[in-house]
């Protein structure tokens, strides 16, 4: 029983800490491409509402990092402290890709950010480019070695098991592991509307209280662009993943589909309460045929119920239904609100263009365009990416469970013997700071997006490129 | 010297070795950062701007150099990282939290609206002093072999003040060179009066470390090592001499050399993490598991050291970069 409870607590431990940490690489990824974006344009057009943009983004990224850095520390620290059990076993294969992430990632983005954040007026504009560039790459860098470990547990290959042990056999083959590229295109893509929907719903914000400079305006166009372009995709490559899935982790998607048998022509269901007890849906809304139609694109093809994932004594080797069934359809949900909200906004904005700026003006879209009831609609959609982000691991990673690495080891052998009451305590503290952290991230992106709109963030300063002139200094009057 | 024809033998040795450079570069960087962060409450709220601007360029990679401690511990000694990570639950949680407070703190106090930042700044002080305290007491507990009895929690007691002290020293150091007129004045002061924070840390570590054991007893005092080892103690020595002369004569017209004090600690630094070095060697977990049994499949170890060879330069070589573009006098902290 002990050990049990310290199991739960342990994998409670980790699910919050990699829940928490999660959030901001999630922002980080793709908002330092953002930002070269706007360097680049500046660049090329010295127009000072990129480069208002890139100091006003370039903040949240900051902050972002920084907590991604101290967050990422403690996950580092975890594996030890909670978890030795997975390295022993396969540390041979794990230690390599992370060691990889560290030393091309880690190291990039933390030595260039210093010179991305405080450098613009030290060092050359080329060179201040080229941090920009190189802290993003280092992010995605970053994601694509995280992402490669992940993928190797829930599709290993390329290694053989002695004694015990894992040895790698094939390079190759564990880093292109069948599971890697959908998941690393899915989450690069969750990453990009992410922060589409975040700038889209932060500028927003800011013309909903009555900011009209240029920028608002670009910032706004470039999210939602982001959004209403990159959403289809990701839709496209959750299907292609999930048929990925299929194949590797059937128990998985039997769980996210709520299917209990095995059946040809399985119905697709909406809603329903899944009954792991009973071993059946209470209350279900189904569409009769549709989960195959989609997973088999055959009406009547056989779909792998969670029955098969039984053993003949009665042990179940499949991961708990309800968690899997609830966080897919929570991903699915904020996705399709994703879909509806981006592009009403850009339809609005197109159609109503000639009618404001005009295509004389050169401008496609414009904002004066967005009905009031679109603009409320993107700021609390701003932290959707966040819902969709967490709710897509939480399917992925429940769903492998029991297994820690699939049919490997399981996540019970990797537990460490540590007494549950101080596992409780550990829990309880990370869960308070980190709940006044989310709060006082989200105080402050509200507080620089007001400040912003006040028109006090020096935006009506010298912007030349010597930059001498800011007063935008982190001096105590900020 | 390992056996450079046998890979299971010479990769074990080399990732000792750049496992232990990870943690001297990060005691030492991290360690100056800290330090600043611990000497924090003692400055005005202008010269606290000043010394954020101090290590804010650079705070981000040093403390990667844990991450890559950590990690080399954790790939290269995964049976080790699980022994020493759980016997040090409670102290690596609080270093933690530590690294987490003051970490967020130093971004949330630019950005945050004004009244709060006396909030921010008093968790970015209280952030560090935890994250060194802990550190301390993790270095004390692992010289007394990991024991957890209450004289050992006594000696990890010492031996968390002085490393908090001897961080507040380099932070000290560092702020010398970095700062000018009163602030440096001040950090001047700091600095002699938190030199003893070093001597005593080093020295409790170097009068407990032979009464551990035997063999510890025997590396050190036994004939001829003694005189071999000789020149540790006396250079450490010097090194303190000449570092309390200096201080008290400081600054230089010119304000030449400014950047001595840091330098030397450095060195002091080097010095005391060399003899530690030296004792614990063959092992990763004191008088438990040697680098040998508790390294990874060399075939693993050996793709790792190829990207460490081409990599770690590299770092190096940006690092030195950033070092270099913020070079000079710390001045407020601009996004521009």
């Amino acid at each position: 029983m002990e050990t049990l409870d310290t199991l739960i607590l342990s994998r409670i431990q980790f699910a919050a800490n990699i829940s928490f940490h999660i959030l901001f690489p999630t922002i980080t990824i793709a908002l330092g491409w953002v930002l070269f974006f706007f360097r680049v344009r500046y660049a090329q057009t010295r127009d000072d509402k990129w480069m208002a943009a890139y100091r006003f983004w370039v903040k949240i990224f900051a902050l972002s990092f920084a907590m991604g850095v101290v967050s990422g520390i403690t996950m580092s620290f975890q594996f030890g402290t909670n978890w030795p059990g997975f390295m022993e076993t396969v540390g041979n294969i794990a230690g390599p890709l992370l060691a990889y992430e560290v030393l091309t990632a880690f190291f990039l983005e933390a030595v260039f950010i210093g010179i991305m954040l405080f450098g613009f007026s030290r060092v050359p504009g080329w060179l201040h480019m080229l941090a920009t560039f190189l802290v993003a790459f280092g992010t995605s860098m970053s994601a694509f070695w995280i992402i490669v470990l992940n993928s190797w547990m829930h599709t290993p290959q390329g290694f053989e098991m002695v004694d015990g042990v894992a040895f790698a056999t094939d390079w190759w083959a564990i880093i292109f592991n069948p599971s890697m590229p959908y998941r690393f295109a899915h989450m690069m893509l969750a990453s990009f509307l992410t922060v589409g929907f975040l700038i889209a719903g932060v500028s927003a914000f800011r013309w909903l209280l009555g900011d009209r400079s240029r920028e608002v305006r670009a910032m706004l166009k470039v999210g939602v662009a982001i959004g209403a372009l990159l959403i289809p995709v990701q839709i496209f490559m959750g299907d292609l993943h999930g048929l990925n899935t299929k194949e590797y982790q059937p128990a998985k998607v039997a769980a996210m589909e709520g299917l209990w048998e095995t059946q040809a022509g399985a119905p697709l269901v909406l809603f329903g309460i899944p009954d792991e007890a009973a071993r059946t849906n209470h209350m279900a809304i189904e569409i009769p045929g549709l989960a195959s139609f989609i997973l088999t694109h055959k009406w009547d093809g056989v779909l792998k119920g969670l029955d098969a994932f039984v053993a003949e004594d009665g042990t179940v080797m499949h991961p708990p239904v309800a968690p899997v069934f609830w966080s897919f359809r929570v991903m699915v949900g904020t996705g399709m609100a994703m879909l509806l909200l981006s592009w009403a906004a850009v339809g609005f904005m197109w159609w109503r263009r000639a009618r404001h700026e005009g295509r004389m003006a050169g401008h496609w879209l414009a904002v004066e365009g967005l009905p009031k009831p679109i603009l409320w609609a993107l700021v609390p959609m701003a932290f959707s990416g966040w819902i969709a982000t967490l709710a897509g691991w939480y399917t992925t990673e429940i769903g492998r469970q029991p297994w820690l690495v699939q049919g490997v080891m399981t996540t019970e052998m990797a537990v460490a013997d540590v007494p549950a009451p101080l596992v409780l305590g550990t829990l309880i503290t990370y869960l308070a700071i980190y709940a006044a952290l989310l709060f006082a991230y989200i105080g402050v992106i509200a507080y620089l997006a007001r400040k912003a709109a006040k028109g006090d963030d020096g935006r009506a300063i010298d912007m030349s490129h010597s930059g001498k002139a800011g007063v935008m200094a982190l001096s105590p009057a900020e | 010297m390992p056996d450079f024809a046998n890979p299971a033998d010479w990769l074990p040795w080399a990732f000792a070795s750049l496992m232990g450079f990870s943690i001297l570069v990060y005691v030492v960087l991290d360690g100056f950062d800290l330090g600043v962060g611990i000497l924090f409450p003692l400055a005005t709220p202008g010269e606290q701007d000043k010394m954020i601007g101090s290590i804010g360029p650079f705070w981000d990679a040093n403390e990667t150099w844990l991450v890559l401690a950590v990690g080399l511990l954790l790939v290269a000694f995964p049976q080790a990282h699980g022994m020493i990570l759980t016997a040090l639950y409670l102290p690596v949680f609080i270093m933690l939290v530590g690294l987490i407070l003051r970490g967020v703190a130093f971004e949330f106090r630019a950005k945050a609206r004004a009244q709060h930042k006396r909030l921010w700044n008093r968790l970015f002080f209280t952030g560090s002093l935890m994250t060194a305290l802990a550190q301390g007491f993790m270095l004390g507990l692992y010289v007394m072999g990991l024991e957890q009895t209450w004289a050992t929690y006594g000696f990890a007691t010492l031996t968390a003040v002085f490393l908090a002290v001897g961080y507040s020293f380099i932070g000290a150091a560092w702020l010398v060179h970095k700062t000018e007129a009163e602030l440096q004045h001040k950090s001047l002061r700091w600095a002699r009066e938190s030199l003893w924070g070093v001597v005593l840390g080093i020295g409790a570590v170097s009068l407990a470390t032979p009464l551990v054991s035997t063999r510890l007893f025997e590396k050190w005092l036994s004939f001829p090592q003694v005189l071999y080892l000789a020149p540790l103690p006396i250079l450490s020595g010097l090194l303190i001499i000449w570092l309390w002369r200096m201080l008290r004569a400081m600054p230089f017209a010119d304000d030449r050399r400014s950047w001595l004090p840091f330098a030397v600690s450095t060195a002091l630094f080097a010095l005391a993490y060399l003899g530690m070095a030296y004792s614990f060697y063959p092992y990763v977990v004191p008088e438990r598991l040697t680098i040998y049994e508790a390294a990874s499949a060399p075939e693993s170890l050996f793709i790792i050291f190829v990207g460490a060879c081409v990599v770690v330069p590299v770092i190096a070589g940006y690092s030195v970069l950033a070092y270099t573009i913020f070079r000079g006098k710390a001045t407020e902290l601009r996004y521009d």
